[in-house]
């Protein structure tokens, strides 16, 4: 088949729909490497679009390439728990080895290397993307061997099947992963309920949204319920967020390897209760490995009766389907996350109004995590008052932490809300911690003083990320990597987050060259005022928390990096003079800048 | 016996241009008859208003233009060292401007090209008279060399902004431009 055929082929069986251009985009690139202008331009005329449009989004995401990429690209995660693993050291003997700049195609377009975000891998590290598949536990020996076989152009389908091989590591599990439910069994109880009195139990049973914010469920599901659809397309959708891009987190990925019935069958709920025909999985590229294995889980529930027309002999209609994100962070906000599942770059929507009146396609939209979809169950198969009893007063149920980072046995450990720090760090065999970030770096950073608080939307709400530092660690290189991830993952729209971002992650750079000063840290306490103000969502609002919490828990770390207490220029005054020097052949005092400090 | 009463001290203010086309200093003179008001209330230290060569202490310095050399260098560290607030006027000292076109060019190329290999243009090789200031391998803002207390956008500034910034430091409020002075096309 020509290209043309082939990119033909995908657009039709997408039914030439614009809407779907992210998932086009994807699979003509897995055919074809990049996406080439004439590939977008065809692209383009066949779904109606503007060129500019078609191009725009292509531009938008990380995983879509407009200029020729390797034949292998090779991206290594670069999260700080990679880090603490190595990956810079792997990632520097990778690049000598096949003589590559990080970040540049090689001259015979064979093979690229670079860093990207946290691939949620953080508890088998140092992870990385081998042509979108992920890999884990990267060694020295294993990167020879790797090596040697990008160089032999071997496909990646005959590289060693362990390399790729994902665990779940459960250490510990509560209501949730030790569910005794089999497929349909919570789709029935809710069935015979009815969507007011499951909607009811949501309610009763206080079930908060587990993506961070912790929206009250019941809520959010009653008013997309009681919202209309609009026009000719009127319909309502469930939108099942799993793009896990916090870095740290990495608990979806296993509720969708191993519960994965379980989660569709909470969609499913979420479908009956607002009155809903279809959902869609947002499922991040990351975890494109997951593709395969959820299709056939959707195909064996449909063969079941679960899904499609006349559920349960009822007649209840849903159906769900799955859509790939393509690396980008922003989109895990939920309004970014429905203009990326219709085809547009994922820049978060003014709101209100809110998805539940106006989500997907115009429509009332419930958008809610992996995790509350798949706790939903429990309430609908046991009931809210048995499921209120687990947890806290404000927050029933139970929480699942991805922890990783110092501790002895880093994995997924589900606890019931409440649970202290301390309890987790010991129950992972976390010894001389000096802190924890918590829901990841737009979360909190939790000191050795306040290890006794309790996760729980009272004291510490989290999105699931607990990542371990010990002792031997210098939080401000943590709080440096966390602002080069947001500098990256800005989605440029909202000046205050494109420029604040970056202008972070220069001030952090230069206090880590030992150029700083007073006045720097001044500024950065400056800017934390101004994007959490000012931005227009959510992660420039909180892109500056994990420097604001280190400053403050942590300001020995940034102090001793200082150069003096005087302002400091940010780059060396006498060497900016070199190649002038050497191109006049001058050495006299003239042609010498002093440095201030020595001045 | 009463003595008179003394008028208020004037405040002392410096200025120059570093890499910059004087166009900002222009744009200062447009504030036109308000000079005149402004001479009461001020008096000029270094300026290309006076012909003073060096700045003593003063409290306002204005700085047009980004450091292209170490010349610039040295008299914007003599500006900071004298002047209790530092302003930086317009888009060049703010961000580098035009002169940092060239940041993306290697300084040793730019040289070459024109000193050695451009038709009509080489004569005599690079100059390395030690009178010369030694230009910097790139061209710089000048917030990365010094503190710097406020900035002043625009290309120019206006002369209604540069009157604002004036009357609010004279008045010692906090200067603000608002919307209507930061408003470019």
């Amino acid at each position: 088949m020509s290209d043309i055929d082939m990119i033909d082929a995908v657009v039709d069986r997408h039914r030439r729909d614009g809407t779907r251009l992210v998932q086009i985009l994807r699979e003509i690139q897995e055919q074809l490497g990049w996406l080439s202008p004439a590939t977008l331009t065809r692209v383009a005329d066949a779904v109606g679009w503007p060129r500019a449009e078609v191009s725009g989004t292509a531009s938008f995401y990380s995983f879509f390439h407009k200029r020729p990429r390797g034949r292998y690209c090779v991206l290594w995660s670069d999260n700080i728990t990679d880090r603490m693993l190595g990956n810079a050291d792997l990632m520097d003997a990778m690049c000598k080895k096949l003589w590559l700049e990080p970040g540049r195609v090689s001259e015979d377009g064979l093979v690229s290397v670079n860093t990207t975000s946290c691939t949620g891998m953080c508890d088998q590290g140092p992870a990385l993307l081998v042509n979108y598949r992920a890999m884990t536990r990267m060694t020295q020996a294993r990167l020879g061997e790797m090596v040697g076989l990008i160089r032999n152009e071997t496909p990646i389908a005959e590289w060693p099947a362990e390399w790729f091989g994902v665990e779940d590591n459960i250490r510990r599990k509560d209501i949730l992963l030790a569910h005794d439910l089999v497929p349909g069994q919570a789709l029935s109880a809710a069935l015979e309920r009815g969507p007011e009195k499951m909607l009811a139990e949501i309610k009763d049973a206080r079930l908060r949204g587990r993506g961070g914010a912790g929206f009250s469920t019941g809520l959010k599901w009653e008013a997309c319920r009681n919202a209309e659809g609009h026009g000719a397309g009127a319909a309502h959708y469930v939108v099942c967020n799993a793009d896990e891009g916090e870095p740290g987190t990495f608990k979806d990925r296993v509720l969708l390897t191993s519960y994965a019935d379980l989660v569709f069958e909470g969609m499913s709920i979420a479908g009956l209760v607002v009155g809903a025909k279809k959902g869609l999985l947002y499922l991040r590229g990351e975890y494109r490995y997951l593709l395969e294995p959820l299709e056939s889980a959707l195909a064996v529930r449909r063969e079941a009766r679960l899904l499609g027309k006349n559920i349960l002999g009822s007649n209840f209609e849903f159906d769900i389907e799955i859509h790939l994100g393509a690396g980008a962070y922003i989109c895990g906000e939920e309004s970014a996350l429905i203009e990326s599942l219709e085809g547009k770059p994922g820049r978060p929507r003014i709101r209100p109004p809110f998805p539940v009146t106006k989500g997907y396609l115009g429509q009332p939209t419930t958008v809610n995590n992996v995790e509350t979809l798949a706790a939903s169950c429990l309430i609908a198969a046991h009931g809210s008052e048995w499921y209120a009893q687990h947890g806290t007063e404000k927050s029933t149920g139970t929480k699942i932490l991805s922890v990783s980072g110092d501790c002895e046995r880093p994995g997924i450990y589900e606890y019931p809300y409440g649970v202290t720090v301390r309890q987790v760090l010991e129950d992972c065999g976390a010894t001389d911690s000096q802190a924890v970030q918590n829901s990841g770096p737009s979360g909190v950073c939790v000191a050795e003083a306040e290890f006794d608080r309790r996760i729980a939307f009272e004291d510490l709400p989290t999105a699931g990320a607990f990542m371990v530092f010990d002792e031997t660690r210098d939080m401000f290189e943590v709080a440096r990597n966390f602002a080069h991830f947001f500098a990256h993952e800005s989605c440029g729209f909202c000046t205050p987050c494109r420029v604040g971002t970056t202008l972070v992650r220069n001030m952090m750079d230069k206090i880590a060259r030992q150029h700083g000063s007073p006045y720097d840290i001044d500024e950065l306490f400056k800017l934390h005022r101004l994007m959490q103000g000012a931005s227009h969502c959510g992660l420039g609002n909180s892109a500056c928390n994990p420097v604001f919490d280190t400053l403050n828990k942590f300001r020995p770390a940034y102090e001793r990096r200082l150069q003096s207490l005087d302002y400091e220029p940010a780059f060396d005054l006498d060497a900016a003079l070199s190649q002038a020097r050497q191109m006049t052949g001058r050495d006299d005092a003239g042609a010498h800048l002093q440095n201030e400090a020595d001045a | 016996m009463n003595a008179a009463p003394s008028p208020p001290k004037k405040l002392r203010v410096a200025t120059t241009s570093l890499a910059g086309c004087f166009g900002c200093h222009m744009s200062f003179l447009d504030i036109d008859e308000r000079l005149l008001k402004l001479l009461d209330l001020i008096e000029f230290d270094r300026s290309p208003l006076t012909d003073i060569k060096h700045c003593g202490p003063c409290d306002l310095g204005l700085i047009e233009g980004g450091l292209c050399n170490a010349e610039n260098v040295h008299v914007l560290r003599e500006f900071r060292t004298h002047c209790k607030i530092l302003v930086a006027v317009g888009a060049c000292a703010i961000n580098g401007g035009l002169p940092a076109q060239r940041n993306h060019l290697d300084l040793r190329d730019v040289l070459e090209e024109v000193y050695q290999t451009e038709h009509l243009l080489g004569r005599g090789g690079i100059p390395n008279d030690p009178e010369l200031p030694l230009p910097l391998n790139k061209v710089h803002p000048i917030h990365e060399v010094v503190k710097v207390d406020y900035f002043l956008p625009g290309c120019p500034p206006s002369a209604d902004a540069i009157w604002k910034l004036l009357t609010d430091l004279l008045a010692g409020r906090t200067p603000t431009l608002g919307h209507g002075l930061l408003h470019y096309d």
